[in-house]
């Protein structure tokens, strides 16, 4: 009893000390454990691996801060990887201020180890323009309207790659990395309202948000956290971060499961003892 | 009396023709229009944010308010990062390379300065790294909250519990070993999930739909600071 009486007082640095342990040791010693891959991230990967070599480009707006980076960067450069190595045509955006850095630090991370694909032809970096949903509405009705440069001040028209990309029907895809409900304002507009195929990429804590979309075919596919991050990574066999982060990931939730039943037994043994003492002492109270 | 009225007719008349172009083709440019038109209001309000951001921190540095300093900080970073941003975009330090010959001083001080004022390195190894960490921390403390505090006192904790434990442990390798847990990890996702967001959506959607027209029709009038 005294073992459970220390659980529930049990000082919450001994538990953030046990949350960086099982963080880091597997980090410092893999465990290689095996990733199975779920279908929503085998359709996103279906949908992207569908599309003809160099033709109608993949839109990629990385709606995310770097708050997420360590969850939504590596979905992000293992599609990014697929697109480059399938020579699908990529033009990466972002809707948000702060994701306009991250957008382009993962354009150029790939595009680094494809030095066959060059900048303007095969890919792009449109930066950031305020207006959220007000951008999406926009790109549906003129794309060089709303794009009349790129990020880096290069005027649309110039770059080979946007020659033909008049709106939406121009597009292939739009995949969307989030940890907002941006998600939600691609399929909104950019699907409902112009046809185009929507797969997005969100935190863990949102995946299941993005369900009742997916089941009703308006998001092609869905990568779910690190987890889909790692599973999307083997399916293009280019294992990365999340690859990695994954056994951390499962070490972290079996311990929070371990913490969270060992709170439950302490509290339903504790509080069992408590009413048994009560009910002695009213016993005791009226025998008196 | 206009005061009053002519927002109200702005709004519904802007909401009728917003409406009506949907069903109306002929229209449609009025819709283009409107999304330009938008698009500037919202570049506008950055603008209008970044002068309400310096406007607060001045007031707090005039006053000397508890914690002043870190405006100091915030004002600091704000122009530096600004500055930093402009002068990569118009390419001032390819300009002031090509102004000075190569391997000289002046070009050497130039990549010195080139390198502090690098919008994109600063922001991949200062924002990056400080909000990773900050949001990092979350895990510590849902670690210790659940462990305090996801008690199964009554049913619904329980089936709470239950469920969350399955999809927590279905969602990694670890917990995908186990028998069943895949599977029970898909359904909870695919059935009872899916239903209740369902639902959920549904209803804002209807209650989204009615507050527009309530707007619309002057019903609600909240959003111009009037009660009624």
């Amino acid at each position: 009893m005294s073992f459970l009486r220390f659980l529930l007082r049990m000082d919450r640095r001994i538990v953030f000390v046990l949350v960086a342990l099982a963080v880091v040791t597997p980090l410092i010693f893999p465990l290689n454990l095996p990733i199975e891959v779920t279908q929503p991230v085998r359709q996103l990967h279906s949908a992207i691996d569908r599309l003809p070599a160099r033709s109608r480009p993949v839109l990629v707006s990385v709606d995310y801060d770097p708050s997420t980076v360590p969850e939504l960067m590596p979905m992000t450069l293992a599609v990014l990887r697929h697109c480059f190595s399938k020579e699908i045509p990529v033009i990466v955006t972002t809707m948000l201020p702060a994701g306009a850095g991250l957008a382009r630090d993962a354009m150029e991370t790939v595009a680094r180890e494809y030095p066959n694909l060059s900048y303007g032809t095969d890919y792009a970096y449109m930066g950031y323009k305020p207006g959220y949903s007000l951008v999406m509405l926009g790109i549906g009705e003129d794309f060089h309207q709303t794009y009349p440069s790129d990020g880096f001040g290069t005027p649309s028209s110039e770059l080979p790659i946007l020659k033909n990309v008049k709106n939406y029907d121009d597009i292939a895809m739009v995949v969307d990395f989030t940890a907002s409900a941006a998600y939600e304002v691609w399929i909104m507009f950019a699907h409902q309202k112009y046809g185009c195929m929507v797969g997005a990429g969100v935190t863990a804590v949102m995946a299941s948000d993005a369900y009742p979309y997916l089941n009703a075919g308006q998001l092609e596919g869905l990568l779910g956290g690190l987890s889909g991050a790692a599973e999307y990574e083997k399916l293009i066999d280019k294992p990365g971060d999340a690859t990695v982060g994954m056994d951390a990931q499962s070490i972290a939730h079996i311990l929070i499961i371990i913490l969270i039943i060992l709170g439950n037994i302490a509290y339903f043994a504790t509080r069992r003892e408590g009413n048994t003492t009560q009910t002695a002492a009213r016993q005791q109270g009226a025998s008196k | 009396m206009m005061r009053r009225q002519l927002p109200l007719i702005i709004c519904f008349v802007a909401g009728m023709v917003m409406l009506a172009q949907n069903f109306i083709p002929p229209l449609t440019w009025i819709y283009q229009q409107a999304i330009a038109w938008a698009r500037i209001i919202a570049s506008i309000a950055l603008f209008i944010g970044l002068i309400s951001l310096v406007r607060v921190h001045t007031t707090k540095l005039k006053r000397k308010a508890p914690g002043c300093q870190y405006s100091y900080v915030t004002l600091f970073a704000l122009c530096y990062m600004m500055l930093a941003g402009l002068l990569t975009r118009y390419h001032f330090f390819v300009w002031l390379h090509d102004k000075s010959d190569a391997g000289s001083t002046g070009d050497y001080i130039v990549s010195v300065f080139e390198n502090a004022f690098n919008f994109q390195e600063l922001f991949l190894n200062i924002q990056i790294p400080i909000q990773a960490t900050m949001f990092s921390l979350l895990a510590f403390f849902i670690a210790s909250a659940a462990f305090r505090a996801f008690k199964a006192r009554t049913f619904e904790a329980t089936l709470l519990l239950i469920a969350a434990t399955v999809v927590m442990l279905g969602r990694v390798p670890l917990g995908q070993m186990i028998p069943w847990i895949p599977e029970i990890t898909t359904w909870i996702l695919e059935v009872p999930n899916t239903a209740a967001k369902r639902g959920i959506m549904i209803g804002v959607g209807l209650g989204m739909s009615s507050t527009a027209l309530k707007i619309m029709l002057g019903i609600e009038r909240t959003y111009l600071g009037m009660k009624d």
